[in-house]
């Protein structure tokens, strides 16, 4: 089975290579790249005026199964992944039962080798149960395919658990996923505690919830010379925190989120739970500053946070709603049409955002257009206009705040171990 | 004098054509005035032997609480009956909810029932305004969470207004919870838009970040200070806001004693204040607390004044509501 791509414009940031170029595909391998690459019986792809790049990575998703499978399943996941230009995506651990245990672990790779379209990599949780209390069993996680360990969403409190927590992954050579949150300073807050907050009469949850939490991160991270990757950063300080801490050379990388650098907690106004979640919508100064991080390059990836959740428990109230919204099918469109298409970045960088750079922090070995490298490739039109139609997505879920947006920049095909997995029609 | 009758017309036609009143933010000064205007006119229908006009007649109003209320849910439930309506509560331990039904569905349940408003308190900031989304009826908000309690900002207007000739130029200080206060924000909207000077206290922690931002555009000010002495000096009206004690417990002040001793309001501190300084304030009354016993029931108090007002400013908002105007209002009550 060969597979050839046509005359797109190759991006490939793991050897800083731009060129107009054909792709071959051999089995599940890249086969080569250069230009005018004639060969016989195979599939031709023609990839005119689109860019070729390594298969995008999502290092946070949560894909609800086991458990929560009326919101969405590996399957439905995966096809989101795929519609949305991702060939991998990393799911967190808190389904039901939580994936504290290899057993869990097993299931769901069984499960997407089953039915997803996409690469599925799990991450197990820190503590049994995600209660903050016990290490969950970490190395028999490893052993079944872990990629890094997160009790996102609950995140750990106790920072001596914590400690001990970057001391043992250390020597699995796993990253610890920290969702930041000091739970006190969160106050049971819904939304970003500021004028809007204030106006709405929402309960705030202060920029210091997260920033504390880095910070402790930091020093324990520093302590223990472990890894430590800060998801959806979203404040100004935050960033300002890691951009210290690597000027020191402690082991951190951080994820930034579309909806975080897109969208300020002014959209709160009206009280759509499609802007609920967690970290909150910051500041126009947050968005800032966080874009500031991704072109110096303190922001290490891009993650989507694709949090699907029932419309039924989204028509709850305000107070009531769930966190999150599906990121998973907007977040390239919005990538490009925030970041590159306002000459923030380059589309090299951009690509290293969601895909080299992804990779290497999580150690997965994808994020190449190398001879050799698995065949997983995101193709895309920068150029081509999308509207945001929720009722087309594949995710189980619509909660989005981005419904009839309309964004430049669009995902044409994405390919998963040299299968087309998605094709815009 | 034409001059004037023209004007009011004028002011009447542009009155009310909102389907809802969700809150204070979302009107304009004029439609502020001519709720009040409409609430003058039917203050006199309490006074009466017969306090009831036919006005509403055949409309179905329903009060549903969500939250324990006695006074606001009587006002409005009076106010209806006032003036011929149909008034139904329904409070959430009795209804629904309690079996697990959401919000949505309760209110969609309701309005099958073809009601012409539903009056609305609920603990969740926005929880009107999602109704307002999905239904038809007319909804009037009468409490949500900490954001707004319009008709309580309108009665307060209406009973400074029985003792200073405009709201505009007055030294207004509003003292007590403020980040938990729905009163605070909707009497802020209110009165920095018509005009007031506002000086917002109570303890530091209790003083939600950025609230003098909420008056940005308005044509009054806002100053925003943990020192009730500075709130007080020279004040023209003082309105107290209820503590609740469960603060205490999330540290927000230590004691209710120690609260009291820096932040209730007592003759001394009132004498800081102009020497015709009206006092006010939305109950419950903790005696002894955030206002002392004998301010309460001293002269400067309009506390009950207040809750006499309620009754007329909802019955205007119910009347303009429901496609009634201001000019209107003043025929309805002539006319008996």
């Amino acid at each position: 089975m060969r597979l050839l791509i046509k005359n797109g414009l190759v991006i490939d940031p793991s050897r800083q290579y731009e060129e107009k170029a054909d792709v071959l595909i051999e089995g599940d391998k890249i086969a080569a790249v250069f230009p005018n690459i004639e060969i016989a019986n195979a599939q031709v792809l023609d990839a005119t005026n689109l860019v070729v790049a390594p298969g995008f990575i999502d290092l946070h998703t949560h894909l609800r199964e086991p458990g929560q499978e009326e919101k969405e399943t590996i399957e439905t996941g995966s096809k989101a992944a795929a519609m949305g230009g991702f060939t991998s995506i990393c799911c967190m651990p808190n389904t039901n039962p939580i994936n504290d245990n290899a057993t869990v672990t097993h299931y769901i790779l069984s499960k997407a080798k089953e039915s997803s379209l996409v690469n599925i990599f799990p991450i197990g949780a820190i503590t049994r149960g995600s209660k903050g209390e016990q290490l969950a069993e970490i190395g028999e996680m490893f052993k079944a395919g872990i990629v890094a360990i997160s009790d996102d969403g609950r995140p750990v409190g106790n920072s001596q658990v914590m400690r001990r927590a970057m001391e043992y992954a250390k020597s699995f050579n796993l990253p610890v996923v920290d969702h930041c949150e000091n739970k006190d300073l969160a106050a049971g807050g819904v939304m970003n505690e500021g004028y809007y907050s204030t106006m709405l009469g929402l309960k705030g949850m202060s920029h210091l919830a997260e920033e504390a939490d880095v910070q402790r991160d930091l020093i324990l991270a520093e302590a223990t010379g472990a890894h430590i990757h800060i998801a959806h950063l979203s404040t100004a300080g935050s960033l300002e925190l890691v951009r210290q801490a690597k000027q020191k050379a402690i082991k951190v990388t951080c994820e930034v989120t579309p909806h975080h650098f897109t969208l300020t907690d002014s959209v709160v106004v009206g009280y759509d739970t499609n802007t609920k979640m967690n970290p909150p919508l910051r500041t126009d100064k947050d968005i800032e500053a966080l874009i500031e991080g991704i072109i110096d390059g303190t922001v290490d990836a891009i993650a989507t946070d694709h949090a699907p959740h029932h419309e039924d428990e989204k028509a709850l109230e305000y107070d009531c709603a769930p966190f999150g919204i599906v990121g998973l099918e907007t977040a390239v469109s919005l990538c490009l049409d925030r970041l590159y298409h306002t000459g923030k970045i380059s589309l090299m960088r951009l690509i290293e955002l969601l895909s080299t750079s992804p990779a290497r922090i999580f150690k997965i070995n994808r994020g190449s257009l190398s001879v050799g490298a698995y065949a997983d490739v995101t193709i895309f039109n920068p150029n081509l206009e999308t509207s945001v139609d929720p009722t087309k997505f594949h995710s189980k879920s619509r909660n989005t705040p981005f419904a009839n947006w309309r964004l430049k920049g669009k995902v044409i095909n994405t390919i998963v171990g040299g299968k087309i997995v998605y094709q815009n029609c | 004098m034409t001059i004037l009758v023209i004007l009011r017309i004028i002011l009447t036609i542009v009155a009310f054509n909102h389907k809802d009143l969700l809150g204070i933010k979302d009107l304009s000064k004029e439609e502020i005035l001519s709720i009040l205007d409409t609430a003058k006119s039917f203050k006199e229908i309490s006074k009466r032997p017969i306090k009831k006009v036919p006005s509403l007649r055949g409309r179905t109003i329903i009060n549903l609480f969500f939250e324990p209320s006695t006074r606001t849910r009587t006002s409005f439930e009076i106010a209806a009956k006032r003036l011929s309506a149909d008034a139904i509560n329904i409070s959430a331990s009795t209804s629904s909810v309690s079996k697990g039904e959401t919000l949505l569905d309760t209110a969609r349940n309701l309005e099958a029932m073809c009601p012409d408003v539903i009056v609305m308190r609920h603990s969740s900031s926005g929880a009107p305004h999602q109704l307002a989304r999905i239904c038809k009826t007319s909804i009037v908000n009468a409490g949500d969470g900490a954001h707004e309690h319009p008709t309580q900002a309108l009665l307060d207007a209406l009973t400074i207004l029985d003792h200073k000739k405009a709201i505009e130029g007055l030294e207004i200080a509003i003292i007590g919870d403020i980040t938990h206060s729905r009163v605070a924000r909707s009497n802020l909207h209110l009165l920095a838009k018509l005009g007031a000077n506002l000086r917002i206290s109570g303890p530091p922690t209790l003083l939600p970040p950025a609230f003098e931002r909420l008056a940005e555009g308005y044509s009054g000010s806002v100053m925003v200070t943990p020192s009730i002495e500075k709130a007080l000096r020279n004040a023209d009206v003082v309105m107290m806001l209820r503590v609740q004690l469960e603060r205490q417990a999330s540290a927000y002040f230590p004691s209710l004693k120690e609260y009291s001793y820096f932040y209730g309001l007592n003759k001394k501190r009132l004498e800081l204040a102009k020497s015709d300084v009206i006092v006010m304030h939305p109950g419950p009354v903790n005696r002894g607390i955030e206002i002392a016993s004998d301010i309460v029931d001293g002269n400067y108090s309009l506390i009950l004044d207040q809750v006499t007002n309620g009754v007329a400013v909802r019955m205007a908002v119910l009347y303009l509501i429901t496609g009634g105007s201001s000019a209107n209002a003043q025929k309805e009550v002539l006319e008996r």
